[in-house]
């Protein structure tokens, strides 16, 4: 809760920060409503709605009411997937507007002390320090497997956590061992006479906890005819500090990153989390009022580009794919689609997989409810959204869900545990699968090979 | 302010969690879709069923709550913005179609059900629901017909007025009453039905609707034609219809629209042209291809530069979209944009686009227009910034006189957006003293508490008169 005190100066914060001009630029026709989650899973409640929330910070900065609980309250249940963006013919950049508001309230709010040890400890202690998140990975491995993952589930301690930390627990993947996550490479060689030189942004907890994923993303690059550089002084991307409302600290970490790649002579900066790319895609909005680093930002930026479309453009989908028979269904991963506008690239590497039958599956573009730590923090709405999800999943038939985004496929994962469906139906990343799919197609090609000289 | 009593007893009737009087939940129904107007009002209420707007209906009568219905506050009027305070009532609970009649080609619906959702339902059934309003993806069925809404296809099919065979609606006495039916002809008594749409909320509630549906056409062309000139465009559109077709679309773009428009939609939209026609036709395919051709000649008589078939159903879907995205694509030049909907008869089309022009040049005001010229109904939009006092003088002064010319022209100040609390200042230009006292007169008799929607329709003062000599 926050005092008057506190409300007073988060309502003189955002008279003095909150960007107007975007503010008024939206003219509240509503065509947002019908593509916002919140809205349609609170059962069309304008509070919950992008024009809701829009017209709720104009307010404040009018000073037509003061920043309450209920204010914040309606802040803090959007998941952020800015699929309102997409459709909003007047172009509010509704993503600046709702992570401005949310650093102003988390600057100013004094949080219970738990609350602000825990994000002390994991916005400034943990994530901008890879070697810390390999050991947290490590020690994670520890527990996967020591038995003690065994022991904790038998005897119930885990029921001592918050139920969605408890689902979370269920679906982390197994993790790479501190001796995998040593040694990562700085440059890989193409398989054949490079086509493209291009820089690999690990990400954090990619290049820890799905370190496989990292892996299979620098080997296809290899595949489709890239030199893959890969700096070591990069790190986090600072989205979640972004979304998080610790604006300052993603100012540093993306200083960092921009320092890490500039130098490359690379044609691209490729990314394979949706989530990391639309954050580093913006750190020239994140920099632009810093003057020795704006300019900076913006070349960094202009190279960020998702892996699926670096591979569709090298014609990826043309070499032999193939995987054993299975339905197939894509889930959008928000940040992905509505800020970096990729969309048609990992659907036409899909649809190129032989074996694999690609449906499509009704409101894929709609968020899954992951939304970096939201279905830590929101659970119940987290898991009305993903409810929904799957029953749309289900629809396809489809046993591999696939996804581009590390949050996204946890959820996934939930949701399928949730549903009941562990047995049947599995999520991966795209990425994942296209490796499985590129290496299928290379031990079909090897078998007809031995059959015809023997 | 709502007094402890009918707060309790308002609560007692929806329940706790239908009930919203916080502060958040009261400023997200402040405002509709139209620029300047916000009032906060008193609490929130959604009812459940019928019976709990009535009982909503008699105790704001008895301690005088005023009562704003309200869909998905897309107007354009402030027909939906609780001037007055009050109670906004909500419809989210009262969403369900109710029925689709194959046999009487009707659908019986209630007031939240969304547009589109409905024009989707009774598409799967071959049956064709014409009204589509820009904003159909989420307007309601209930705020279309208290606001008669119109669209790209009134032209040649009509607005929601047209659809609309039956109602039942709360009066503001907390009686029910139903009008009209699933009838063909019906001429029992006056016409409530007709009165009650567009009534803007301000005779009654409507709780449900019985509507007429049609088959789906066959076929659909959709073609564009560009200009270099502007009034060359507005004649091909008066010389379409004196040429005795009627298309099903007929809508009119200028240069500024189009820029904004291709810069939300990216569809190759032509934004080196002066204006452009976006046509449509639908029907048999003999017919549809005989009005297309006969509609290129005269495009093309009239100096169009280029005459295109749409190549696919996509990109003739992709262009009707991207139209009805013009009013908020337009939001994108400015702060604020003021738009009206001056319209006027068929055959004055091009005398009307040339007023406007001449009218933006005099107040030294960037006006942009769009609208279903078609049906006469055009759309000038001024992007401007509401906190640029000056400006905003002349921006008033400007669409005064627009407004002044479409009446000379034999036209009126609003064509299907509504007067709401907008243009309510303006009526008596339209109606003169007699016909406002015609309708306050009604307006007495079923509400004379002035409970139902106040403050819209009629102002407390009319605007004086501006005389146009031109």
């Amino acid at each position: 809760m926050t005092t008057k005190t506190e409300q007073a100066h988060i309502q003189k914060a955002f008279q003095e920060r909150m960007d107007e001009d975007e503010l008024m630029n939206c003219m509240r026709c509503g065509f947002c409503l019908p593509s916002c989650p919140t809205y349609i899973e609170s059962g069309q409640q304008e509070t919950q709605s992008p024009r809701g929330r829009i017209a709720l910070m104009k307010a404040v900065v009018d000073g037509l009411i003061e920043p309450d609980e209920e204010v914040e309250r309606s802040l803090s249940l959007c998941l952020g997937c800015r699929a309102c963006e997409q459709v909003c013919p007047s172009g509010v950049r509704y993503g600046h507007l709702l992570e401005e508001a949310r650093d102003i309230i988390a600057q100013h709010k004094r949080m219970p002390l738990h609350v602000r040890l825990v994000r002390k400890l994991v916005f400034a202690g943990l994530f901008p320090y890879q070697e810390r998140m390999r050991k947290a990975t490590a020690f994670l491995g520890w527990y996967q497997r020591s038995g003690l993952r065994a022991i904790v589930r038998k005897t119930g301690l885990l029921r001592l956590l918050p139920a969605s930390f408890r689902q979370m627990e269920r679906v982390l993947p197994d993790v790479p061992t501190a001796k995998e996550m040593k040694n990562r490479p700085h440059r890989l060689n193409p398989d054949e006479p490079a086509k493209k030189r291009v820089a690999f942004f690990t990400g954090c907890l990619m290049d820890t906890m799905f370190m496989t994923t990292n892996d299979a993303t620098m080997r296809l690059l290899q595949l489709a005819g890239c030199e893959v550089i890969i700096p070591p002084s990069q790190g986090c991307c600072g989205a979640l500090h972004g979304h998080g409302g610790e604006k300052e600290m993603a100012k540093e970490l993306a200083k960092r990153n921009i320092a890490a790649f500039e130098q490359l002579d690379v044609d691209y900066i490729v990314t394979n989390a949706g989530g990391c790319g639309a954050f580093l895609l913006e750190y020239d909005h994140l920099l632009k009022d810093d003057p020795e680093w704006c300019d900076r930002a913006a070349a960094f930026a202009a190279k960020i580009k998702d892996v699926s479309e670096v591979l569709v453009e090298l014609e990826f989908h043309q070499l032999p794919l193939r995987v054993a028979p299975q339905t197939i269904t894509y889930q959008d991963s928000c940040h992905l689609r509505n800020v970096m506008k990729t969309a048609s690239a990992p659907r036409r590497l899909l649809r190129a997989i032989e074996g694999a039958e690609f449906r499509e599956m009704k409101d894929a573009d709609r968020c899954c409810g992951s939304a970096g730590i939201y279905n830590l923090v929101e659970p119940e709405m987290s898991m009305q959204i993903l409810d929904y999800k799957m029953e749309m999943a289900k629809q396809t038939k489809a046993t591999t869900i696939v996804t581009a985004n590390p949050g996204c496929l946890l959820q996934m994962k939930l949701g399928i545990e949730r549903a009941g469906l562990t047995e049947s139906v599995r999520a991966v990343h795209i990425v994942d699968l296209l490796l499985e799919a590129a290496e299928g197609a290379q031990a079909v090609r090897e078998e007809e090979r031995i059959r015809q000289t023997s | 302010m709502i007094p402890n009593e009918a707060k309790k007893r308002l609560i007692q009737i929806v329940g706790a969690e239908n009930y919203d009087d916080t502060k958040a939940g009261r400023l997200v129904y402040s405002y509709d879709a139209t620029p300047q107007f916000q009032s906060l009002p008193d609490a929130v209420v959604a009812p459940r069923n019928t019976q709990e707007v009535a009982e909503i209906a008699k105790i704001c009568n008895e301690y005088r709550i005023p009562i704003v219905p309200r869909g998905s506050g897309t107007n354009l009027c402030a027909g939906t913005c609780p001037v007055e305070g009050g109670i906004v009532l909500l419809f989210k609970h009262m969403n369900r179609i109710l029925e689709i009649d194959e046999e009487n080609l009707t659908a019986t619906v209630q007031p939240g059900v969304i547009t589109l959702d409905l024009m989707r339902a009774v598409e799967e059934k071959g049956l064709f629901y014409p009204p589509d309003p820009g904003s159909m993806k989420i307007s309601t069925i209930g705020g279309n017909i208290s606001e008669n809404s119109g669209g790209l296809r009134g032209l040649k099919y009509g607005v929601t007025r047209d659809y609309v065979l039956g109602l039942e609606v709360v009066l503001a006495n907390g009686d029910v009453i139903r009008t009209g039916g699933k009838l063909a002809k019906d001429v029992a008594g006056y016409d409530l039905t007709r009165l009650l749409v567009g009534a803007e909320g301000t005779l009654g509630i409507v709780t449900e609707a019985t509507l007429k549906l049609i088959p789906m056409p066959e076929t659909k062309q959709t073609m564009l034609a560009l200009y270099q000139d502007l009034e060359a465009a507005a004649r091909s559109v008066s010389k379409i219809i004196a040429n005795q077709i009627i298309p099903a679309t007929l809508e009119f773009l200028d240069q500024p629209t189009l820029e904004v428009v291709e810069d939300y939609a990216r569809i190759g939209l032509p934004t080196d042209v002066k204006a452009v026609l976006l046509i449509e036709q639908d029907g048999p395919k003999e017919v549809v291809e005989r009005d297309m051709k006969k509609m290129a000649d005269i495009c093309r008589s009239e100096q169009a530069v280029s005459v295109e078939l749409a190549r696919s159903e996509e990109e003739a879907e992709a262009l009707r979209t991207a139209r009805r995205a013009a009013l908020s694509a337009l939001a994108r030049l400015k702060p604020t944009t003021i738009l009206e909907d001056a319209t006027v008869p068929r055959s004055e089309i091009a005398k009307m686009v040339k007023a406007i022009n001449e009218i933006a040049a005099k107040y030294q005001l960037k006006i942009c227009t769009f609208g279903h010229a078609g049906d006469g109904n055009l759309h000038p939009t001024c992007p401007t910034d509401a906190r640029n006092r000056e400006e905003m003088e002349r921006v008033e002064k400007a669409f005064e006189e627009i407004f002044a010319k479409a009446i000379e022209l034999g036209g009126t100040i609003t064509g299907e957006h509504g007067v709401g609390a907008m243009k309510a200042p303006y009526l008596e230009w339209k109606l003169g003293p007699a016909g406002i006292a015609a309708m306050k007169a009604i307006k007495q008799a079923l509400d004379p508490n002035n409970i139902m929607n106040p403050g819209k329709v009629f102002a407390k003062s009319t605007r004086k008169r501006v005389v146009v000599t031109r």
